[in-house]
């Protein structure tokens, strides 16, 4: 049998994804993690002096939530069934960062952890900066020629 | 060449045997189907040791000490260790080895290594240069993620045809005394790539090689599948299973209810473990473990293991390298 049509075969073959039953998953979990989020801005509101203050308190809250649920070997259960629902909220990005951690802390703390600790996080910051600017570009460029 | 067969096949006349085994497993697999198959389960995947490669490397010297105890043998009797692991450098083995006199000889076969140990140990057994060879191997769910994949606590949602390692060891004493079943041939196959570059569907990828490695087997042999009462592949997954069944079928092959596969069936389909495992410990216990208490016990006279292995790394995944494919088998009789 020729590679080409083997391949063919193996793409006939392969089981369905179930996409609805993981959007509903990633719907509510996702949806679950903003309205802790949002109890938790609404809380930091009464108290703190601005909005900005406010969203930096939620912000490292939630960060700390994620890390914490990664450390107790949690929150790759939890993304199992709800992925995206779990990765794309900001106590998905702390989980990057803190099971590369806690992976690469048996090489040490310099070599190990503190140089892979970035290693799934990383390109997101790299490419997040990135467009970023670029669209900062994009607008100053459009909001100039107006 | 007086013990070749057709164009690929082994023949060993003087009769090597499997005369000792030990096979230990993680604690989910000591779940499993075939937890009563095991010699040990071990109560928590660390054995207490700070990392997973220190465990791994444990867990084969336990398999390799507990094996020469049962065959009432010492290392220094023994004429060559023969082990291979899943990780670089086969890190595992040599470490394991470095506590043993034995001539050690370190072999890459990913999850077929098993079977070419198997068969590398038959060869010298047969050849006059050994009377005892002892095999092993291991493999540990988390040393195999992290070289492989991903960091273990990472948010990733496994796909149905992802595969989970095993998370044991294996090893043997193949000799010429009068017990344990008899090694009488072996296959190797050659390195098959279909161009296929999913790693998180390795079954689909081998399974072309378990084809041939099969179908090279029964043409030299002049055998059909329905001469064996279990032909047993390692670690296609139910996914990889069903692509083999198919290339099967279209050859018109029967028999085909002989097939059994270790990686669908180490794991019970309650422990949502998608395809099912894979790692060079799955086919090694399952093997040591599964068949050969049924050749034992006569639940079967005559077994084919046809190990099947993933050449790939981590490295040449991420180049866009195809998924070389590799399948060794080996029949034993009761």
């Amino acid at each position: 049998m020729q590679p080409k049509e083997y391949q063919q075969l193996v793409q006939e073959h392969l089981p369905p994804r179930p996409i609805v039953k993981n959007m509903l998953w990633a719907f509510f979990v996702g949806g679950l993690i903003c309205t802790i989020g949002q109890v938790v801005l609404t809380i930091a509101q009464s108290y703190e002096r601005t909005k900005n203050e406010a969203a930096a308190v939620t912000l490292a809250a939630m960060i700390l939530l994620g890390t914490i649920l990664t450390a107790l070997g949690v929150y790759d259960e939890i993304a199992e069934k709800a992925g995206a629902g779990a990765a794309v909220p900001i106590t998905g990005f702390a989980n990057t960062v803190t099971s590369a951690a806690m992976d690469f802390r048996r090489e040490g703390f310099l070599l190990g952890m503190g140089s892979k600790m970035f290693i799934i996080a990383g390109p997101v910051i790299v490419y997040g900066i990135l467009s970023g600017f670029i669209v900062a570009l994009i607008k100053s460029l459009v909001l100039g020629l107006l | 060449m007086d013990n070749r067969l057709g164009t690929s096949t082994l023949t060993f006349s003087k009769g090597p045997r499997i005369t000792s085994r030990y096979t230990l497993v993680g604690p989910m697999e000591g779940k499993g189907p075939h937890a009563l198959d095991f010699h040990e389960i071990l109560s928590d995947d660390s054995l207490g040791q700070k990392t997973a490669e220190k465990t791994e490397r444990l867990m084969l010297e336990l398999a390799i000490t507990k094996t020469l105890e049962q065959h009432g043998t010492r290392i220094k009797d023994v004429q060559f260790l023969i082990a291979g692991d899943l990780l670089n450098q086969i890190t595992t083995s040599n470490l394991a080895a470095s506590t043993h006199t034995a001539p050690f000889i370190g072999i890459y076969g990913a999850c077929s290594t098993f079977a070419e140990a198997l068969g590398l140990g038959a060869v010298l057994l047969q050849g006059g240069f050994a009377n005892q060879v002892l095999i092993g191997t291991a493999s540990h769910y988390q040393t195999a993620e992290r070289q492989f994949r991903y960091p273990i606590e990472l948010n990733v949602q496994h796909l149905s045809t992802n595969q989970v390692t095993v998370t044991g060891a294996a090893a043997a004493i193949l000799s010429f005394a009068e017990r344990g079943p008899r090694i009488t041939h072996a296959t190797f196959g050659s390195v098959v790539d279909m161009g296929l570059k999913d790693p998180h569907d390795m079954g689909s990828a081998m399974a072309p090689a378990a084809f041939q490695t099969i179908q090279q087997h029964l043409a030299d042999t002049q055998r059909t599948l329905a001469d064996y009462d279990i032909v047993i592949t390692g670690d296609l997954g139910k996914q990889g299973s069903k692509m083999l069944r198919l290339l099967l079928e279209r050859e018109g092959c029967s028999g085909l209810e002989r097939l059994q596969d270790g990686g669908s069936q180490i794991f019970g389909d309650w422990q949502s473990v998608g395809s099912g495992g894979s790692g060079a410990a799955c086919i090694a216990v399952m093997t040591l473990g599964y068949v050969l208490n049924c050749l034992e016990s006569a639940k079967a006279k005559r077994v084919l293991v046809v190990a099947t292995g993933a050449l790939l790394s981590a490295l040449t995944v991420l180049q866009g390298e195809s998924i070389p494919c590799i399948a060794h088998a080996i029949a034993l009789e009761q």
